[in-house]
């Protein structure tokens, strides 16, 4: 089974919700993305986003948004965050999926999805591809046996919800709030409840990420019956605030307890 | 549905052969949707069509002029017609799509307008339909543009928008696209996102060129009207490529008239340009898949042109249609070639042109020798250059 797949069953299994790391691929270089996604593994974490960096991340806010123009300075683009994600995968079982935008999927070539899949990456979610536009790529990440990962919103409808629930072949990412990565969401409770009812009717497990920072978040989504939790901005803007690449790995890592201590407090 | 003799337009998909689409967040799914069913419905609404036309004739002083230009006539070797949208009220042709949309987003019951800017002409223009029609209006800026355009951040503020300055990226026209897309997934429920050319999401092409469309059909008329006859070529600048579409929209079922789009050389071709059509490739960019600059690894790239107007790394999926099914022929002119084709035309038709309308200009006499000295050419003057005097004076030493 897909590693994404076996990560939500485990956790589900161990009556919790699964964490979700999103990290920014070579944000603020290729040595230290490779030792802050082992951190986050290590601390508790089930799958890491690894991002690969745009250089026009329009669903993004300002945090993922700097990161992106961090790690496009370092020289970062998708094949250097393929070398991360064989890096990581010599040393480490964790799911990888990884998480960009669709201009550079497109301008690395036919080879994009064969090469992701060789790298050791478990599945694929593009943000800027909605269901109308999904149909070639998500084909193409099934015969590559990746697992296929679309985003919901509040704004969705019902119906529509569900037509997107069945394109899924990991999990179902819900957007907890209209905006972009990284604001605020006042009702998590609320988005884990819808959350639980898209798994109920769809089968597939639905994580919910954008706006959750904290703990106290986590458990938040948790309680109310997400099947994982997703944090990006917060995990992003822990690892700038430090100057090297330990104290980097150490603030993420403490971030990915407390996190993790969330999803538990069922 | 395929629309027979309209670039092949693929409503359901929002494709023009293979460009176009919808590649924005899930978020914008629904509510491009709404916007696309509430356009439909709006451009078949004779009620609509004749509030939008009402204003377009007694506000914006359409139809515009048809110009037989006779001193450039002789000077380029054949008879060559401007269409004046230069004449157009705010100066530009910018005022016939933001009217259009903003009427649509008052039916819609949207409260607030949102709109990108880079040199401001799309900015002022709706902002100017937001204080006719009364909605809130704020504007996204590229921080470098704030500094650049000043007289229109004036301009914008006097007409009650909020102007709001971009610093992310490289602080230009594509960041500030990125931050409007941003500010709307957040606010879609009660804002409508005012996109100034014909490129973006499904179903913005489609929504910007028919607003625009005006343009060829008045000047369809006018050429037969005046000239009796059909021209052989139309000549039109592309940035984003929406005076360009809309005009070449009245055209395009005429297969003897030749189209001519002309983009943004800026230092030339093989340095810092703004030519996706002449000189990129194809990708997706702000929501549709069409010619872009990119580098290798696919992050877009920085456009150069001394028209902000014309400085994007993208261009309107229908362009890259007519690019590829050769309906249409992409040309590029640069920095230089434009303020000397500026020039001339202020020194022979006292008309000062605006940068961006330049462009077409400084390709007239190529177009001119390949056609012939018997041939009709139709050149669309899409805005007045008040706004580039600084720009233009500073270029020439003048300041």
């Amino acid at each position: 089974m897909n590693r994404i797949r076996s990560v939500f069953e485990k956790a589900a299994s161990e009556g919790r919700s699964a964490l979700i790391i999103y990290l920014c691929g070579g944000d603020p270089s290729a040595e230290d993305s490779v030792a802050l996604i082992q951190a986050a593994f290590a601390a508790g974490a089930d799958i890491v986003e690894l991002g690969v960096p745009f250089s026009d991340p329009a669903a993004d806010g300002p945090a993922i948004q700097l990161a992106s123009e961090r790690a496009l300075a370092a020289g970062a683009s998708l094949r250097s965050v393929l070398q991360i994600a064989r890096d990581v995968r010599a040393e480490s079982e964790g799911a990888l999926l990884l998480f960009g935008y669709l201009n550079p999927l497109l301008a690395y070539g036919p080879a994009a999805l064969s090469d992701i899949k060789a790298a050791g990456v478990d599945g694929l979610l593009v943000v800027d591809l909605p269901l109308e536009e999904a149909s070639e790529l998500r084909e193409e990440a099934a015969q590559c046996e990746l697992a296929w990962v679309p985003l919901v919103a509040p704004t969705t409808p019902a119906e529509r919800a569900d037509r997107i629930a069945k394109t899924a072949t990991g999990f179902l990412y819900s957007v907890s709030m209209t905006g972009v990565t990284g604001g605020a969401c006042e009702s998590l409770g609320e988005a884990g409840a819808r959350a639980r009812k898209l798994s109920e009717t769809s089968g597939v497990p639905v994580a919910v990420g954008f706006g959750v920072r904290t703990g106290g978040d986590a458990r938040d989504l948790s309680q109310g019956g997400a099947s994982g939790v997703v944090v990006g901005s917060a995990a992003v803007r822990a690892i700038a605030a430090e100057n090297t690449t330990e104290a980097r790995c150490a603030a993420l890592g403490a971030l990915v307890r407390e996190l993790r201590e969330g999803c538990e407090a069922n | 549905m395929t629309i027979v003799g309209s670039s092949n337009y693929d409503a359901v998909r929002g494709r023009f052969g293979a460009f176009g689409g919808a590649f924005v967040a899930e978020t914008l799914m629904p509510a491009l949707r709404e916007l696309e069913e509430a356009f439909e419905a709006a451009w078949r609404d004779p009620g609509f069509r004749a509030e939008l036309d009402e204003l377009l004739t007694h506000y914006v002083g359409r139809a515009t002029p048809l110009f037989l230009a006779e001193r450039i006539s002789s000077k380029y070797g054949a008879t060559i017609w401007l269409k004046r949208e230069d004449l157009a009220h705010t100066g530009a042709h910018k005022v016939n799509n933001t009217l259009g949309q903003v009427l649509l987003a008052k039916r819609m019951g949207k409260e607030r307008i949102i709109a990108e800017t880079g040199a401001g002409q799309h900015g002022v223009a709706t902002a100017t339909a937001c204080a006719l029609l009364g909605l809130e209006c704020e504007v996204f800026m590229g921080a470098r543009d704030v500094e650049r355009q000043a007289p229109n951040v004036q301009r914008m503020k006097l007409l009650g928008a909020r102007v709001r300055a971009v610093d992310s990226g490289a602080a230009t026209l594509k960041d500030a696209m990125n931050e409007a897309l941003r500010d709307w997934v957040a606010t879609v429920e009660h804002t409508h996102y005012c996109v100034g050319s014909a490129a973006g999401p499904k179903p913005y092409p489609w929504i910007v060129r028919q607003f625009q469309s005006v343009i060829g059909t008045e000047a369809r008329a006018q050429m037969l009207e005046r000239a009796g006859r059909l021209p052989d070529a139309i000549v039109a600048c592309v940035g984003g490529g929406s005076n360009a579409i809309g005009l070449f929209a009245g055209f395009l079922a005429d297969s003897d008239v030749r189209i001519f789009g002309v983009e943004a050389a800026g230092e030339g071709l093989s340095g810092k340009h703004a030519a996706p059509l002449c000189a990129g490739e194809v990708g997706v960019l702000h929501g549709a898949k069409s010619y872009v600059l990119q580098t290798s690894d696919g992050q877009i790239q920085e456009a150069h042109s001394i028209s902000a107007g014309l400085d994007y790394p993208g261009v309107g999926p229908e362009h890259a249609y007519l690019k590829d099914s050769s309906r249409a022929e992409y040309l590029s002119v640069t920095d230089e070639e434009a303020l000397a084709a500026l020039q001339e035309l202020t020194r022979l038709e006292g008309i000062l042109p605006a940068l961006e309308s330049s462009h077409a200009l400084a390709a007239l006499p190529a177009i001119a020798k390949q056609l012939g000295p018997d041939s009709e050419i139709l050149v669309c003057l899409s805005g007045r250059g008040d706004k580039d005097l600084n720009t233009v004076l500073d270029a020439l030493g003048m300041s």
